[in-house]
């Protein structure tokens, strides 16, 4: 089965390289537009990956409403953007004080779910966990329809173009450069807190072993309120910047970003961080080259289909271990 | 009951959620004409809700541990006490039967047309509660079934001339082709997967639907699909919607009787059985993904029929009524109702559809209620508004 599997990859790799191949050598800067849009399509799903990434590694559940949190976040950003906005104030100001907020807020969403939604069924069955994760992404974007807008509102971009990059802007634009920067400087922030802090350790124990973690005096649940933070807080930062980069939002964008934010966890191994981050660029990377050569409208078509391939035929994703299931 | 020391915690719970709902509640923004509105009495209305819904929740939160400890085996919901008792069912039933016989002629055909709805959704409930209730397989794409069912209706009949009722059987056996055709590879998953992959197949029959002109006319849709005949006499437009009514009614009884027979049977067992303990299951020998297989299957046929209904109801579909929303709909009922229930589920859908239907007013906020209610009843009674009662078998003492 293995030796199958891997000479299936292969060949699977081998056609669409060849295929490709030809393509590239025909308009190579079409494939190099195709790329970078695909860099950041990756950063942005790294972004939300993350949050299920690490909510699943320590809970084991799949926290359906992280898109949802996302949503807030590119949401609360664009509500302070524009109060302030038309309180003339200054806009280096105003980005920073957008970034701030989006990323207070969601995280006090984050933090408020799972004490609601989660909390209370940390010892049920795992499927009543679920349904009450689906029910609390259903509130959460009627919530913000009801209370803002049905309709999709206009963004205008936090991020100024950049005099400096002007040269390079016909090959990315200032957005993309930022996006693409940003995730790599969270990332890199977010290394550093899981590996060298307290906190960090602290949540790697609560991933390996709960009941283990609590005996050695961890509070796990606060670790696992941290940990709905953390993946809120890098939620939120992708929020601002995907709004920032298409230019409008509306209640609905999270339900879209967190499926395939959750289909790149999947691929890269779901638990894992590094895991996230590659299935993440792995998954934008591919679905900018498919639609930008194949069929743009069947673009969710092709991001379920690879979920549908990964977990039949390596269910454990590219970084992920095997697991057997125990008694 | 409630102390002081409560009070203050829900007080602050209140501040919490005045301060975390004020961006979205309170201000509004128009990014097109640049107008900002502010609206304080939103706060103060959080507020209050705050408060008293954090009493509420810490309330029902303490009795529900107390009653964990003093835990009664034979907590039986009074429906089914009632229903047990022969000199109550007998008449309850007739009245119900009646009633339900009655209905179409007493009430004007608009009424008629929302219970055939709300009767569509009982099948679909039913149906889903196979998948999720007794086999615990959380089926997020249950209206790709519905929509291969509705389409395999609409297309039959305006390539071929297909009858009604000669497409029931050919849809059933369409959704369970497809059902086992998609439950092969991904039953083999996790849980959680399975609810993933689910929901991206609803929306892939979706997109492909909205995408593939030549099939269904895209976002068009199909109109014109005659309504149900009788022995080839076609009823008006008023008869018919009664005639549809009688039908939907007849598949919702012989629902109900198939499940009821399903959940006594053997595969019944099985599928309850695996969902509480999957290992223990293997160990006992039985076949796990086949009998996961045959709960999806006959979930998805039931699907199918309920599409093939819905088709000939509206007579024009298009893929708007096939959005994941629908399955969400469908799997609301389902939790809500009571999972593995039957009766709950046909109260739950009776309730959820028919409710929203008739207070019109407040329609918009039907899925913000949903989403409220599957949270509230999974943290509370994870075991649904009417719960299932499972064969008990007591010792009874031998009178001397």
């Amino acid at each position: 089965m293995r030796l199958f599997n891997i000479i299936l990859g292969v060949a699977v790799v081998g056609i669409l390289g060849f295929l490709g191949i030809k393509e590239v050598i025909a308009d190579p800067s079409y494939f190099f537009e195709l790329f970078l849009g695909g860099l950041t399509r990756g950063s942005i799903y790294a972004l939300i990956a993350l949050g299920y990434t690490m909510v699943y590694g320590i809970i084991e559940l799949i926290n359906f409403a992280h898109g949802e949190i996302y949503m807030i976040g590119a949401m609360t950003a664009l509500i302070v953007a524009s109060v302030l906005g038309l309180w003339g104030w200054n806009s280096a100001v105003i980005v920073i004080l957008a970034f701030v907020f989006a990323i207070v807020y969601s995280c006090a969403y984050g933090f408020t779910v799972e004490k609601i939604a989660y909390k209370p069924l940390r010892t049920a069955p795992r499927l009543s966990a679920l349904i009450s994760a689906i029910g609390m992404s259903l509130f959460l974007q009627n919530y913000v329809m009801l209370a803002q807008s049905p309709e999709y509102m206009p963004f205008e971009s936090l991020i100024p173009d950049f005099e400096f990059w002007e040269p390079f802007a016909h090959i990315i634009t200032s957005v993309e450069m930022t996006i693409i920067v940003t995730t790599v400087i969270v990332m890199i922030l977010l290394g550093i807190l899981i590996k060298f802090t307290r906190i960090g350790k602290a949540m790697r124990a609560t991933a390996q072993d709960q009941v283990m973690a609590s005996l050695l005096g961890i509070n796990v649940n606060r670790i696992i309120s941290t940990t709905f933070v953390v993946g809120s807080a890098t939620a939120a930062i992708g929020g601002v910047l995907i709004a920032c980069h298409v230019g409008q939002i509306n209640f609905y964008i999270g339900f879209l970003a967190g499926l395939k934010a959750f289909i790149a966890a999947v691929l890269g191994g779901i638990g894992s961080i590094p895991g996230a981050v590659l299935g993440s660029m792995v998954l934008g990377i591919s679905e900018s080259l498919f639609t930008g050569y194949f069929w743009s409208e069947y673009e969710d078509v092709f991001a379920f289909t690879i979920l549908v391939i990964i977990l039949i035929f390596r269910p454990s994703g590219i970084l992920g271990r095997d697991e057997t299931t125990k008694v | 009951m409630v102390t002081i020391r409560e009070i203050k915690q829900s007080f602050f719970i209140g501040l919490w959620f005045m301060v975390l709902t004020f961006p979205i509640m309170v201000i509004r923004v128009d990014t097109i004409k640049h107008i900002v509105i502010f609206r304080w009495s939103n706060l103060m209305w959080v507020g209050i809700l705050g408060f008293f819904a954090s009493l509420v929740w810490n309330y029902f939160l303490r009795r529900k541990e107390e009653k964990k400890k003093t835990d009664t085996a034979d907590d039986i919901p009074i429906v089914h006490r009632l229903l047990q008792n022969q000199k109550f069912k007998t008449p309850f039933l007739m009245a119900l039967a009646l009633f339900f016989i009655a209905y179409p002629f007493i009430f004007p055909m608009y009424h008629t047309s929302i219970m055939i709805s709300a009767l569509v959704y009982v099948m679909l409930g039913l149906g889903l509660n196979i998948v999720v209730g007794l086999a615990g397989l959380l089926d997020l794409g249950y209206v790709a079934f519905y929509a291969v069912g509705a389409y395999t209706y609409a297309l039959l009949n305006l390539h071929f001339g297909i009858s009604f009722w000669l497409a029931l059987p050919i849809s059933a056996l369409l959704g369970t082709m497809f059902g086992t055709i998609l439950g092969y590879p991904v039953l083999r998953l996790k849980g959680d997967y399975l609810a993933i992959v689910t929901l991206g197949f609803g929306e892939i029959i979706r997109i492909i639907l909205e995408n593939w002109d030549e099939l269904g006319n895209g976002p068009r849709g199909i109109g014109n699909i005659p309504a149900p005949s009788f022995f080839g006499h076609q009823f008006g437009q008023h008869d018919s919607v009664i005639y549809i009514y009688f039908i939907v009614i007849f598949l919702v009884l012989l629902t109900i009787f198939f499940v009821n027979r399903l959940e006594n049977s053997r595969i019944g067992r099985a599928w309850i059985a695996l969902r509480d303990d999957e290992i223990a299951c293997q160990a006992m020998g039985i076949d796990k993904v086949k009998t996961k297989l045959t709960a999806f299957a006959l979930g998805a046929t039931w699907a199918a029929l309920g599409g093939v209904v819905f088709a000939a109801k509206t007579s024009f579909i298009n893929p708007m009524s096939f959005t994941i929303w629908e399955s969400i709909t469908i799997l609301c009922v389902v939790v809500i109702g009571g999972m593995g229930s039957a009766i709950g589920v046909i109260a739950g859908a009776l309730v959820l559809i028919l409710l929203p239907e008739y207070l019109r007013a407040v329609s918009e906020y039907r899925m913000l209620v949903f989403g409220a209610l599957q949270v509230i009843v999974m943290v509370f009674k994870p075991e649904g508004l009417i719960k299932s009662v499972r064969k008990i078998y007591k010792f009874k003492k031998v009178e001397e």
